[in-house]
Protein backbone atom coordinates (compact mmCIF):
# COMPACT_ATOMS: atom_id res chain seq x y z
CA UNK A 1 0.00 0.00 0.00
CA UNK A 2 1.65 3.19 -1.13
CA UNK A 3 0.73 6.28 0.86
CA UNK A 4 0.19 9.10 -1.58
CA UNK A 5 -0.11 12.85 -1.10
CA UNK A 6 -1.72 15.00 -3.81
CA UNK A 7 -0.84 18.68 -4.17
CA UNK A 8 -2.70 20.59 -6.90
CA UNK A 9 -4.51 23.91 -6.81
CA UNK A 10 -7.38 22.76 -9.03
CA UNK A 11 -10.08 20.67 -7.37
CA UNK A 12 -11.00 18.69 -10.51
CA UNK A 13 -7.35 17.82 -11.07
CA UNK A 14 -7.10 16.32 -7.57
CA UNK A 15 -10.34 14.44 -8.12
CA UNK A 16 -9.06 13.05 -11.38
CA UNK A 17 -5.89 11.73 -9.74
CA UNK A 18 -7.93 10.06 -6.99
CA UNK A 19 -10.11 8.40 -9.62
CA UNK A 20 -7.10 7.14 -11.50
CA UNK A 21 -5.51 5.80 -8.31
CA UNK A 22 -8.66 3.77 -7.70
CA UNK A 23 -8.60 2.51 -11.27
CA UNK A 24 -5.10 1.15 -10.91
CA UNK A 25 -5.58 -0.11 -7.35
CA UNK A 26 -5.37 -3.75 -8.45
CA UNK A 27 -2.00 -3.18 -10.03
CA UNK A 28 -0.60 -0.61 -7.60
CA UNK A 29 -2.47 -0.60 -4.27
CA UNK A 30 -2.42 2.84 -2.77
CA UNK A 31 -4.18 5.14 -0.35
CA UNK A 32 -4.45 8.92 -0.41
CA UNK A 33 -2.77 10.10 2.77
CA UNK A 34 -3.44 13.80 2.25
CA UNK A 35 -4.16 16.62 -0.14
CA UNK A 36 -3.24 20.26 -0.44
CA UNK A 37 -4.19 23.19 -2.68
CA UNK A 38 -0.86 25.01 -2.65
CA UNK A 39 2.76 24.64 -1.66
CA UNK A 40 2.48 26.16 1.80
CA UNK A 41 -0.49 24.02 2.72
CA UNK A 42 1.32 20.94 1.43
CA UNK A 43 4.36 21.64 3.60
CA UNK A 44 2.14 22.00 6.64
CA UNK A 45 0.29 18.75 6.05
CA UNK A 46 2.95 16.51 4.56
CA UNK A 47 4.99 15.66 7.66
CA UNK A 48 2.00 14.25 9.56
CA UNK A 49 0.66 12.36 6.54
CA UNK A 50 3.48 9.84 6.37
CA UNK A 51 3.21 9.96 2.59
CA UNK A 52 5.72 7.96 0.56
CA UNK A 53 4.97 9.52 -2.78
CA UNK A 54 3.99 13.11 -3.52
CA UNK A 55 2.08 13.86 -6.72
CA UNK A 56 2.99 17.48 -7.18
CA UNK A 57 1.54 20.08 -9.54
CA UNK A 58 4.09 22.66 -10.67
CA UNK A 59 2.02 25.79 -11.15
CA UNK A 60 0.42 26.52 -7.81
CA UNK A 61 -0.28 29.84 -6.10
CA UNK A 62 1.67 30.83 -3.00
CA UNK A 63 4.55 28.45 -3.59
CA UNK A 64 5.09 26.48 -6.76
CA UNK A 65 5.78 22.77 -6.91
CA UNK A 66 9.47 23.05 -7.64
CA UNK A 67 10.15 25.20 -4.63
CA UNK A 68 8.03 22.95 -2.43
CA UNK A 69 10.09 19.95 -3.52
CA UNK A 70 13.27 21.77 -2.54
CA UNK A 71 12.04 22.30 1.01
CA UNK A 72 11.18 18.62 1.43
CA UNK A 73 14.84 17.75 1.84
CA UNK A 74 14.50 19.01 5.41
CA UNK A 75 12.00 16.32 6.31
CA UNK A 76 12.95 13.01 7.80
CA UNK A 77 11.40 10.35 5.56
CA UNK A 78 10.78 12.83 2.79
CA UNK A 79 8.49 11.37 0.13
CA UNK A 80 9.52 10.61 -3.43
CA UNK A 81 8.22 13.26 -5.82
CA UNK A 82 6.39 12.82 -9.12
CA UNK A 83 5.74 16.17 -10.75
CA UNK A 84 2.46 16.60 -12.62
CA UNK A 85 2.17 19.37 -15.16
CA UNK A 86 -0.17 20.46 -17.94
CA UNK A 87 2.79 21.52 -20.03
CA UNK A 88 5.49 23.70 -18.69
CA UNK A 89 8.10 23.64 -21.41
CA UNK A 90 11.03 24.85 -19.35
CA UNK A 91 10.22 22.68 -16.37
CA UNK A 92 9.95 19.58 -18.54
CA UNK A 93 13.31 20.22 -20.14
CA UNK A 94 14.81 20.69 -16.70
CA UNK A 95 13.22 17.46 -15.43
CA UNK A 96 14.61 15.50 -18.34
CA UNK A 97 18.02 16.99 -17.78
CA UNK A 98 18.05 16.20 -14.07
CA UNK A 99 16.33 12.82 -14.19
CA UNK A 100 13.30 13.93 -12.21
CA UNK A 101 10.02 12.06 -12.67
CA UNK A 102 7.04 13.82 -14.15
CA UNK A 103 3.62 13.12 -15.62
CA UNK A 104 1.71 15.17 -18.17
CA UNK A 105 -1.88 16.26 -17.60
CA UNK A 106 -4.27 14.78 -18.50
CA UNK A 107 -2.58 11.83 -16.82
CA UNK A 108 -3.03 8.32 -18.22
CA UNK A 109 -3.68 5.47 -15.79
CA UNK A 110 -0.86 3.31 -17.21
CA UNK A 111 1.67 6.13 -16.90
CA UNK A 112 0.59 6.86 -13.35
CA UNK A 113 0.99 3.20 -12.39
CA UNK A 114 4.46 3.04 -13.88
CA UNK A 115 5.52 6.26 -12.17
CA UNK A 116 4.26 5.06 -8.79
CA UNK A 117 6.07 1.75 -9.05
CA UNK A 118 9.26 3.53 -9.88
CA UNK A 119 8.85 6.16 -7.18
CA UNK A 120 7.80 3.84 -4.37
CA UNK A 121 11.33 2.86 -3.54
CA UNK A 122 13.11 5.94 -4.74
CA UNK A 123 13.02 8.34 -1.80
CA UNK A 124 13.25 12.10 -2.09
CA UNK A 125 14.86 13.61 -5.17
CA UNK A 126 18.34 14.98 -4.73
CA UNK A 127 18.56 18.56 -3.60
CA UNK A 128 21.10 19.44 -6.27
CA UNK A 129 18.96 18.10 -9.11
CA UNK A 130 16.03 20.16 -7.89
CA UNK A 131 18.14 23.28 -7.51
CA UNK A 132 19.36 22.89 -11.08
CA UNK A 133 15.84 22.25 -12.38
CA UNK A 134 14.37 25.31 -10.68
CA UNK A 135 14.31 28.36 -12.93
CA UNK A 136 13.94 30.92 -10.16
CA UNK A 137 15.44 31.42 -6.71
CA UNK A 138 13.29 30.26 -3.80
CA UNK A 139 10.89 32.64 -2.09
CA UNK A 140 11.56 30.93 1.27
CA UNK A 141 14.35 29.22 3.10
CA UNK A 142 13.26 26.29 5.21
CA UNK A 143 14.35 25.22 8.64
CA UNK A 144 13.74 21.77 10.02
CA UNK A 145 12.11 21.97 13.44
CA UNK A 146 11.26 18.66 15.03
CA UNK A 147 8.37 17.33 12.96
CA UNK A 148 7.68 20.34 10.86
CA UNK A 149 9.24 22.73 8.43
CA UNK A 150 9.47 26.41 9.28
CA UNK A 151 9.53 28.72 6.29
CA UNK A 152 11.48 31.96 6.43
CA UNK A 153 10.50 34.38 3.63
CA UNK A 154 13.62 35.45 1.76
CA UNK A 155 12.38 39.06 1.71
CA UNK A 156 12.51 39.11 5.54
CA UNK A 157 16.11 37.97 5.72
CA UNK A 158 18.72 40.61 6.53
CA UNK A 159 21.83 38.50 6.21
CA UNK A 160 23.17 34.96 5.80
CA UNK A 161 26.40 34.14 7.61
CA UNK A 162 28.39 30.96 7.42
CA UNK A 163 29.30 29.53 10.82
CA UNK A 164 31.30 26.35 11.22
CA UNK A 165 28.79 23.77 10.05
CA UNK A 166 25.71 25.86 9.48
CA UNK A 167 24.54 29.06 7.93
CA UNK A 168 22.86 31.58 10.21
CA UNK A 169 19.74 33.14 8.73
CA UNK A 170 19.07 36.49 10.40
CA UNK A 171 15.72 38.24 10.18
CA UNK A 172 14.79 41.35 12.16
CA UNK A 173 13.09 39.21 14.81
CA UNK A 174 15.25 36.13 15.20
CA UNK A 175 17.85 33.85 13.76
CA UNK A 176 17.70 30.34 12.35
CA UNK A 177 20.30 27.77 11.43
CA UNK A 178 20.17 25.99 8.11
CA UNK A 179 22.34 23.27 6.62
CA UNK A 180 23.16 24.73 3.25
CA UNK A 181 26.35 25.98 1.72
CA UNK A 182 26.93 29.70 1.47
CA UNK A 183 28.37 29.21 -2.01
CA UNK A 184 25.13 27.63 -3.24
CA UNK A 185 23.10 30.35 -1.51
CA UNK A 186 25.23 33.00 -3.17
CA UNK A 187 24.66 31.40 -6.56
CA UNK A 188 20.92 31.43 -5.93
CA UNK A 189 20.38 34.83 -4.31
CA UNK A 190 23.11 37.10 -5.65
CA UNK A 191 22.29 36.48 -9.31
CA UNK A 192 20.35 38.73 -11.65
CA UNK A 193 17.19 36.57 -11.28
CA UNK A 194 16.82 37.19 -7.56
CA UNK A 195 13.74 39.22 -6.65
CA UNK A 196 15.27 40.07 -3.25
CA UNK A 197 18.94 40.25 -4.17
CA UNK A 198 21.81 39.75 -1.77
CA UNK A 199 25.41 40.89 -1.98
CA UNK A 200 28.54 39.24 -0.61
CA UNK A 201 30.27 41.57 1.84
CA UNK A 202 32.75 39.12 3.31
CA UNK A 203 34.03 35.63 2.73
CA UNK A 204 31.43 34.34 5.18
CA UNK A 205 28.53 36.71 4.77
CA UNK A 206 25.75 37.66 2.30
CA UNK A 207 23.63 40.75 3.02
CA UNK A 208 20.20 41.64 1.63
CA UNK A 209 20.65 44.71 -0.52
CA UNK A 210 17.29 46.13 0.52
CA UNK A 211 18.29 45.90 4.21
CA UNK A 212 21.46 47.98 3.94
CA UNK A 213 20.95 51.35 5.62
CA UNK A 214 24.49 52.62 5.20
CA UNK A 215 28.17 52.14 6.01
CA UNK A 216 30.36 53.14 8.94
CA UNK A 217 34.10 53.51 9.00
CA UNK A 218 35.85 52.10 12.05
CA UNK A 219 39.31 51.50 13.34
CA UNK A 220 42.10 53.93 12.66
CA UNK A 221 45.22 54.32 14.80
CA UNK A 222 47.18 51.07 14.92
CA UNK A 223 44.33 49.07 13.57
CA UNK A 224 43.69 49.29 9.88
CA UNK A 225 40.49 51.15 9.06
CA UNK A 226 37.64 49.22 7.49
CA UNK A 227 33.98 49.59 6.64
CA UNK A 228 30.96 48.08 8.35
CA UNK A 229 27.44 47.59 7.08
CA UNK A 230 24.65 49.23 9.07
CA UNK A 231 21.46 47.24 8.74
CA UNK A 232 17.85 48.31 8.96
CA UNK A 233 16.55 47.77 12.50
CA UNK A 234 19.57 45.82 13.75
CA UNK A 235 22.23 46.99 16.18
CA UNK A 236 24.79 44.49 14.97
CA UNK A 237 27.36 45.81 12.46
CA UNK A 238 28.80 43.52 9.82
CA UNK A 239 32.37 43.97 8.60
CA UNK A 240 32.97 44.40 4.89
CA UNK A 241 36.17 42.77 3.75
CA UNK A 242 38.65 44.96 1.92
CA UNK A 243 38.39 42.72 -1.07
CA UNK A 244 34.58 43.05 -1.34
CA UNK A 245 34.37 46.75 -0.52
CA UNK A 246 34.63 48.20 -4.06
CA UNK A 247 31.96 45.81 -5.42
CA UNK A 248 29.64 46.40 -2.45
CA UNK A 249 29.93 50.17 -2.71
CA UNK A 250 29.15 50.07 -6.41
CA UNK A 251 26.16 47.77 -6.07
CA UNK A 252 24.62 49.80 -3.32
CA UNK A 253 25.30 53.07 -5.13
CA UNK A 254 23.19 52.10 -8.12
CA UNK A 255 20.39 50.74 -5.99
CA UNK A 256 17.09 52.21 -7.25
CA UNK B 1 -12.47 26.94 -45.43
CA UNK B 2 -10.57 29.89 -44.00
CA UNK B 3 -7.13 28.80 -42.96
CA UNK B 4 -5.43 30.04 -39.83
CA UNK B 5 -2.50 31.39 -41.76
CA UNK B 6 -4.67 33.41 -44.05
CA UNK B 7 -3.18 36.88 -44.14
CA UNK B 8 -4.75 38.45 -47.24
CA UNK B 9 -7.63 40.61 -46.16
CA UNK B 10 -9.91 42.19 -48.76
CA UNK B 11 -9.72 45.94 -49.15
CA UNK B 12 -12.50 48.01 -47.65
CA UNK B 13 -13.60 51.59 -48.16
CA UNK B 14 -13.10 53.94 -45.21
CA UNK B 15 -16.08 54.35 -42.90
CA UNK B 16 -17.33 57.81 -43.80
CA UNK B 17 -19.35 57.99 -40.59
CA UNK B 18 -16.16 57.97 -38.56
CA UNK B 19 -15.16 61.42 -37.27
CA UNK B 20 -11.47 60.69 -37.70
CA UNK B 21 -12.04 59.73 -41.34
CA UNK B 22 -13.95 62.96 -41.95
CA UNK B 23 -11.20 64.96 -40.31
CA UNK B 24 -8.61 63.30 -42.53
CA UNK B 25 -10.68 64.10 -45.62
CA UNK B 26 -11.08 67.76 -44.63
CA UNK B 27 -7.42 68.22 -43.85
CA UNK B 28 -6.34 66.30 -46.95
CA UNK B 29 -8.44 68.27 -49.44
CA UNK B 30 -7.49 71.61 -47.91
CA UNK B 31 -3.82 70.68 -47.91
CA UNK B 32 -4.07 69.84 -51.60
CA UNK B 33 -5.84 73.12 -52.31
CA UNK B 34 -3.19 75.03 -50.36
CA UNK B 35 -0.38 73.29 -52.21
CA UNK B 36 -2.06 74.08 -55.51
CA UNK B 37 -2.55 77.73 -54.58
CA UNK B 38 1.06 78.15 -53.45
CA UNK B 39 2.33 76.48 -56.58
CA UNK B 40 0.27 78.71 -58.88
CA UNK B 41 1.30 82.02 -57.33
CA UNK B 42 4.68 83.80 -57.15
CA UNK B 43 4.72 84.72 -53.41
CA UNK B 44 3.54 83.32 -50.11
CA UNK B 45 1.00 86.12 -49.32
CA UNK B 46 -0.41 85.85 -52.81
CA UNK B 47 -0.64 82.10 -52.44
CA UNK B 48 -2.46 82.37 -49.13
CA UNK B 49 -4.86 84.89 -50.56
CA UNK B 50 -5.54 82.57 -53.47
CA UNK B 51 -6.09 79.71 -51.07
CA UNK B 52 -8.58 81.67 -48.94
CA UNK B 53 -10.41 82.60 -52.08
CA UNK B 54 -10.45 79.01 -53.29
CA UNK B 55 -11.48 77.73 -49.86
CA UNK B 56 -14.55 79.94 -49.85
CA UNK B 57 -15.64 78.08 -52.95
CA UNK B 58 -14.37 74.69 -51.84
CA UNK B 59 -15.55 74.32 -48.26
CA UNK B 60 -19.33 74.21 -48.84
CA UNK B 61 -18.82 71.63 -51.59
CA UNK B 62 -16.61 69.52 -49.36
CA UNK B 63 -19.14 69.56 -46.53
CA UNK B 64 -21.97 68.57 -48.84
CA UNK B 65 -19.86 65.74 -50.24
CA UNK B 66 -19.04 64.49 -46.75
CA UNK B 67 -22.72 64.54 -45.84
CA UNK B 68 -23.65 62.56 -48.92
CA UNK B 69 -20.88 60.04 -48.28
CA UNK B 70 -21.98 59.80 -44.66
CA UNK B 71 -25.48 58.91 -45.82
CA UNK B 72 -24.27 56.54 -48.55
CA UNK B 73 -21.59 54.72 -46.58
CA UNK B 74 -23.89 51.78 -45.82
CA UNK B 75 -24.62 51.21 -49.50
CA UNK B 76 -21.01 51.82 -50.54
CA UNK B 77 -19.68 49.31 -48.02
CA UNK B 78 -21.76 46.57 -49.68
CA UNK B 79 -20.13 47.10 -53.08
CA UNK B 80 -16.91 45.33 -54.06
CA UNK B 81 -13.92 47.50 -53.22
CA UNK B 82 -13.10 48.77 -56.71
CA UNK B 83 -16.76 49.37 -57.55
CA UNK B 84 -17.02 51.25 -54.27
CA UNK B 85 -14.06 53.45 -55.18
CA UNK B 86 -15.57 54.14 -58.60
CA UNK B 87 -18.90 54.99 -56.97
CA UNK B 88 -17.20 57.40 -54.54
CA UNK B 89 -15.35 59.13 -57.37
CA UNK B 90 -18.49 59.32 -59.51
CA UNK B 91 -20.52 60.63 -56.59
CA UNK B 92 -18.12 63.41 -55.64
CA UNK B 93 -17.52 64.39 -59.30
CA UNK B 94 -21.25 64.65 -59.88
CA UNK B 95 -21.70 66.75 -56.76
CA UNK B 96 -18.79 68.97 -57.80
CA UNK B 97 -20.29 69.52 -61.24
CA UNK B 98 -23.74 70.31 -59.85
CA UNK B 99 -22.25 72.64 -57.25
CA UNK B 100 -20.14 74.33 -59.90
CA UNK B 101 -23.14 74.93 -62.15
CA UNK B 102 -25.20 76.11 -59.19
CA UNK B 103 -22.63 78.65 -58.04
CA UNK B 104 -22.10 79.89 -61.58
CA UNK B 105 -25.71 80.90 -61.93
CA UNK B 106 -25.43 83.29 -58.95
CA UNK B 107 -21.80 84.46 -59.27
CA UNK B 108 -20.47 83.66 -62.69
CA UNK B 109 -17.07 85.31 -62.28
CA UNK B 110 -16.37 83.91 -58.82
CA UNK B 111 -15.80 80.32 -59.94
CA UNK B 112 -12.95 78.57 -61.67
CA UNK B 113 -13.67 76.68 -64.86
CA UNK B 114 -15.68 73.44 -64.67
CA UNK B 115 -12.64 71.51 -65.87
CA UNK B 116 -10.48 72.76 -63.00
CA UNK B 117 -13.13 72.01 -60.41
CA UNK B 118 -13.49 68.45 -61.69
CA UNK B 119 -9.74 67.96 -61.96
CA UNK B 120 -9.16 69.02 -58.35
CA UNK B 121 -12.04 66.81 -57.22
CA UNK B 122 -10.65 63.78 -59.05
CA UNK B 123 -7.11 64.33 -57.78
CA UNK B 124 -8.32 64.82 -54.20
CA UNK B 125 -10.56 61.74 -54.33
CA UNK B 126 -7.77 59.64 -55.82
CA UNK B 127 -5.12 60.76 -53.35
CA UNK B 128 -7.40 60.25 -50.35
CA UNK B 129 -8.62 56.82 -51.45
CA UNK B 130 -5.01 55.78 -51.97
CA UNK B 131 -4.16 57.14 -48.54
CA UNK B 132 -6.95 55.18 -46.82
CA UNK B 133 -6.00 52.08 -48.79
CA UNK B 134 -2.42 52.25 -47.52
CA UNK B 135 -3.54 53.17 -44.03
CA UNK B 136 -5.65 49.99 -43.83
CA UNK B 137 -2.82 47.91 -45.29
CA UNK B 138 -0.48 49.23 -42.65
CA UNK B 139 -2.80 48.06 -39.87
CA UNK B 140 -4.07 44.78 -41.28
CA UNK B 141 -1.15 42.62 -40.12
CA UNK B 142 -2.63 43.21 -36.67
CA UNK B 143 -5.63 41.12 -37.68
CA UNK B 144 -3.62 38.14 -38.76
CA UNK B 145 -1.52 38.53 -35.67
CA UNK B 146 -4.59 38.70 -33.47
CA UNK B 147 -5.81 35.34 -34.65
CA UNK B 148 -2.44 33.79 -34.24
CA UNK B 149 -1.97 35.28 -30.82
CA UNK B 150 -5.46 34.39 -29.70
CA UNK B 151 -4.99 30.90 -31.03
CA UNK B 152 -1.73 30.57 -29.19
CA UNK B 153 -3.34 31.91 -26.06
CA UNK B 154 -6.29 29.53 -26.31
CA UNK B 155 -4.02 26.68 -27.13
CA UNK B 156 -1.88 28.04 -24.33
CA UNK B 157 -1.16 24.52 -23.14
CA UNK B 158 -1.84 25.64 -19.65
CA UNK B 159 -5.45 26.45 -20.49
CA UNK B 160 -6.12 23.65 -22.96
CA UNK B 161 -4.71 20.74 -20.99
CA UNK B 162 -5.98 21.90 -17.65
CA UNK B 163 -9.46 22.36 -19.13
CA UNK B 164 -9.39 18.91 -20.70
CA UNK B 165 -8.19 17.51 -17.42
CA UNK B 166 -11.05 19.20 -15.57
CA UNK B 167 -13.56 17.80 -18.04
CA UNK B 168 -12.08 14.31 -17.62
CA UNK B 169 -12.60 14.62 -13.90
CA UNK B 170 -16.25 15.48 -14.52
CA UNK B 171 -17.16 12.72 -16.93
CA UNK B 172 -18.00 10.10 -14.31
CA UNK B 173 -19.47 12.33 -11.65
CA UNK B 174 -21.46 14.77 -13.76
CA UNK B 175 -21.64 13.67 -17.41
CA UNK B 176 -24.12 16.44 -18.32
CA UNK B 177 -21.82 19.18 -17.10
CA UNK B 178 -18.89 17.50 -18.85
CA UNK B 179 -20.81 17.55 -22.12
CA UNK B 180 -21.60 21.22 -21.70
CA UNK B 181 -17.98 22.05 -20.98
CA UNK B 182 -16.82 20.32 -24.13
CA UNK B 183 -19.43 22.27 -26.10
CA UNK B 184 -18.16 25.48 -24.52
CA UNK B 185 -14.61 24.58 -25.51
CA UNK B 186 -15.77 23.86 -29.06
CA UNK B 187 -17.48 27.25 -29.25
CA UNK B 188 -14.37 29.01 -28.03
CA UNK B 189 -12.28 27.35 -30.69
CA UNK B 190 -14.86 28.01 -33.38
CA UNK B 191 -14.80 31.73 -32.68
CA UNK B 192 -11.08 31.62 -32.74
CA UNK B 193 -10.95 30.13 -36.19
CA UNK B 194 -13.63 32.51 -37.44
CA UNK B 195 -13.03 35.59 -39.51
CA UNK B 196 -11.38 38.38 -37.55
CA UNK B 197 -12.38 41.01 -40.11
CA UNK B 198 -16.08 41.01 -39.42
CA UNK B 199 -17.78 42.97 -36.70
CA UNK B 200 -19.62 40.84 -34.16
CA UNK B 201 -22.64 41.69 -32.05
CA UNK B 202 -21.89 42.53 -28.45
CA UNK B 203 -24.49 39.95 -27.36
CA UNK B 204 -22.48 37.22 -29.11
CA UNK B 205 -19.22 38.40 -27.62
CA UNK B 206 -20.81 38.36 -24.17
CA UNK B 207 -22.11 34.83 -24.74
CA UNK B 208 -18.55 33.83 -25.57
CA UNK B 209 -17.29 35.48 -22.39
CA UNK B 210 -19.78 33.45 -20.39
CA UNK B 211 -18.74 30.17 -22.03
CA UNK B 212 -15.14 30.93 -21.29
CA UNK B 213 -16.00 31.89 -17.72
CA UNK B 214 -17.86 28.58 -17.23
CA UNK B 215 -14.79 26.60 -18.19
CA UNK B 216 -12.54 28.58 -15.88
CA UNK B 217 -15.11 28.30 -13.11
CA UNK B 218 -15.04 24.54 -13.47
CA UNK B 219 -11.29 24.53 -13.02
CA UNK B 220 -10.94 27.15 -10.34
CA UNK B 221 -14.19 26.72 -8.41
CA UNK B 222 -14.65 29.17 -5.57
CA UNK B 223 -11.28 30.78 -6.24
CA UNK B 224 -12.81 32.64 -9.18
CA UNK B 225 -15.71 35.01 -8.55
CA UNK B 226 -16.91 36.98 -11.55
CA UNK B 227 -19.37 39.82 -11.15
CA UNK B 228 -21.22 40.73 -14.32
CA UNK B 229 -22.62 44.24 -14.71
CA UNK B 230 -24.29 44.02 -18.06
CA UNK B 231 -27.73 45.56 -17.47
CA UNK B 232 -26.90 48.67 -19.47
CA UNK B 233 -24.99 46.85 -22.18
CA UNK B 234 -26.36 47.42 -25.69
CA UNK B 235 -26.65 43.90 -27.06
CA UNK B 236 -26.93 45.16 -30.66
CA UNK B 237 -23.66 47.12 -30.57
CA UNK B 238 -20.97 46.05 -33.01
CA UNK B 239 -17.34 45.47 -32.12
CA UNK B 240 -14.35 43.62 -33.53
CA UNK B 241 -14.22 39.97 -32.46
CA UNK B 242 -11.93 38.69 -29.72
CA UNK B 243 -11.54 42.00 -27.98
CA UNK B 244 -13.17 41.22 -24.65
CA UNK B 245 -12.39 37.54 -24.23
CA UNK B 246 -8.59 37.92 -24.21
CA UNK B 247 -9.00 40.62 -21.57
CA UNK B 248 -11.03 38.32 -19.34
CA UNK B 249 -8.50 35.57 -19.91
CA UNK B 250 -5.69 37.88 -18.84
CA UNK B 251 -7.65 38.84 -15.75
CA UNK B 252 -7.96 35.20 -14.72
CA UNK B 253 -4.43 34.24 -15.68
CA UNK B 254 -2.67 37.14 -13.97
CA UNK B 255 -5.16 38.21 -11.33
CA UNK B 256 -6.77 35.03 -10.01
CA UNK B 257 -4.68 31.93 -10.65
CA UNK B 258 -1.49 33.13 -8.93
CA UNK B 259 -3.47 34.06 -5.79
CA UNK B 260 -4.26 31.72 -2.91
CA UNK B 261 -7.56 33.32 -1.95
CA UNK B 262 -10.68 34.22 -3.88
CA UNK B 263 -10.09 36.44 -6.87
CA UNK B 264 -12.84 38.93 -7.66
CA UNK B 265 -13.18 39.81 -11.32
CA UNK B 266 -15.57 42.50 -12.46
CA UNK B 267 -16.92 42.71 -16.00
CA UNK B 268 -18.87 45.88 -16.73
CA UNK B 269 -20.26 46.82 -20.13
CA UNK B 270 -22.53 49.78 -20.64
CA UNK B 271 -23.66 52.34 -23.15
CA UNK B 272 -23.29 56.02 -22.34
CA UNK B 273 -24.78 58.16 -25.09
CA UNK B 274 -23.20 57.14 -28.36
CA UNK B 275 -20.25 55.41 -26.70
CA UNK B 276 -19.90 51.86 -25.46
CA UNK B 277 -17.73 51.39 -22.37
CA UNK B 278 -16.32 48.04 -21.30
CA UNK B 279 -14.07 47.48 -18.34
CA UNK B 280 -12.58 44.40 -16.78
CA UNK B 281 -11.06 44.49 -13.31
CA UNK B 282 -9.00 41.96 -11.41
CA UNK B 283 -6.86 41.88 -8.27
CA UNK B 284 -3.38 43.22 -8.97
CA UNK B 285 -1.10 40.50 -7.64
CA UNK B 286 2.59 40.90 -7.02
CA UNK B 287 3.07 37.34 -8.21
CA UNK B 288 0.80 37.86 -11.20
CA UNK B 289 3.48 39.43 -13.33
CA UNK B 290 0.97 41.34 -15.47
CA UNK B 291 3.72 42.25 -17.86
CA UNK B 292 5.09 41.18 -21.23
CA UNK B 293 2.46 38.72 -22.44
CA UNK B 294 -0.32 40.96 -21.24
CA UNK B 295 1.11 44.02 -22.91
CA UNK B 296 1.38 42.17 -26.20
CA UNK B 297 -2.28 41.25 -26.09
CA UNK B 298 -3.22 44.82 -25.19
CA UNK B 299 -1.14 46.28 -28.01
CA UNK B 300 -2.80 43.98 -30.48
CA UNK B 301 -6.30 44.87 -29.28
CA UNK B 302 -5.41 48.55 -29.42
CA UNK B 303 -4.22 48.18 -33.03
CA UNK B 304 -7.34 46.33 -34.06
CA UNK B 305 -9.58 48.92 -32.41
CA UNK B 306 -7.70 51.58 -34.38
CA UNK B 307 -8.23 49.61 -37.55
CA UNK B 308 -11.97 49.28 -36.96
CA UNK B 309 -12.71 52.64 -35.33
CA UNK B 310 -9.71 54.81 -36.19
CA UNK B 311 -9.21 57.49 -33.53
CA UNK B 312 -12.67 57.00 -32.04
CA UNK B 313 -11.69 54.04 -29.88
CA UNK B 314 -9.69 54.08 -26.65
CA UNK B 315 -8.02 51.46 -24.50
CA UNK B 316 -6.56 52.34 -21.11
CA UNK B 317 -5.20 50.46 -18.13
CA UNK B 318 -5.13 51.62 -14.52
CA UNK B 319 -3.72 50.19 -11.34
CA UNK B 320 -5.36 51.55 -8.20
CA UNK B 321 -6.17 50.20 -4.74
CA UNK B 322 -4.73 46.80 -5.53
CA UNK B 323 -6.94 46.40 -8.59
CA UNK B 324 -5.86 46.17 -12.21
CA UNK B 325 -8.38 47.61 -14.65
CA UNK B 326 -8.61 47.65 -18.44
CA UNK B 327 -11.06 50.09 -19.92
CA UNK B 328 -12.22 50.14 -23.54
CA UNK B 329 -14.33 52.82 -25.14
CA UNK B 330 -15.74 52.48 -28.67
CA UNK B 331 -18.40 54.33 -30.65
CA UNK B 332 -21.85 52.81 -30.51
CA UNK B 333 -22.61 51.20 -33.89
CA UNK B 334 -25.67 49.12 -34.35
CA UNK B 335 -26.05 45.91 -36.27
Amino acid sequence: MIRIFIADDETPARERLRELLQDIAAEVPSTVAGEARNGIEALERLPASGAQVLLLDIRMPGMDGLELARHLANLENAPAVVFVTAHDKHAIEAFELNALDYLLKPVRAARLAAALKKAAGAGAPRRESLARAAAAPREYLSVAERHRIVLVPVRDILFLRAEQKYVTVRTREREHLIEESLVALEREFCGPQATHPFVRIHRNCLVARAGIRGFERTGGGDEEAHWQVVLDGLAERLPVSRRQWPAVRELVADRP
Amino acid sequence: MPSIRQTAYPDVLPDFRNLAVMARVLVGVNALALAGALYATPSLPAGLERFVYAAAFLEPLLLVELMVLFAATGVLARLPYWAGCAAVVALVSMLAALYHLGVRTVAADAVPSLGRTLALTLVAAGVLLAYFYLHTKAFSPALAEARLQALQARIRPHFLFNSLNAVLALIRRDPKRAERSLEDLADLFRTLMADARQFVRLADEIALLERYADIEQLRLGERLRITWELDASPSDALLPPMVLQPLLENAVYHGVEPGTGTGDVLVRIERRGDRVHASIENPHLEAGGQRAGNRMALDNIRERLALFFDAEARLETHIANGRYRVHIEIPYRRA
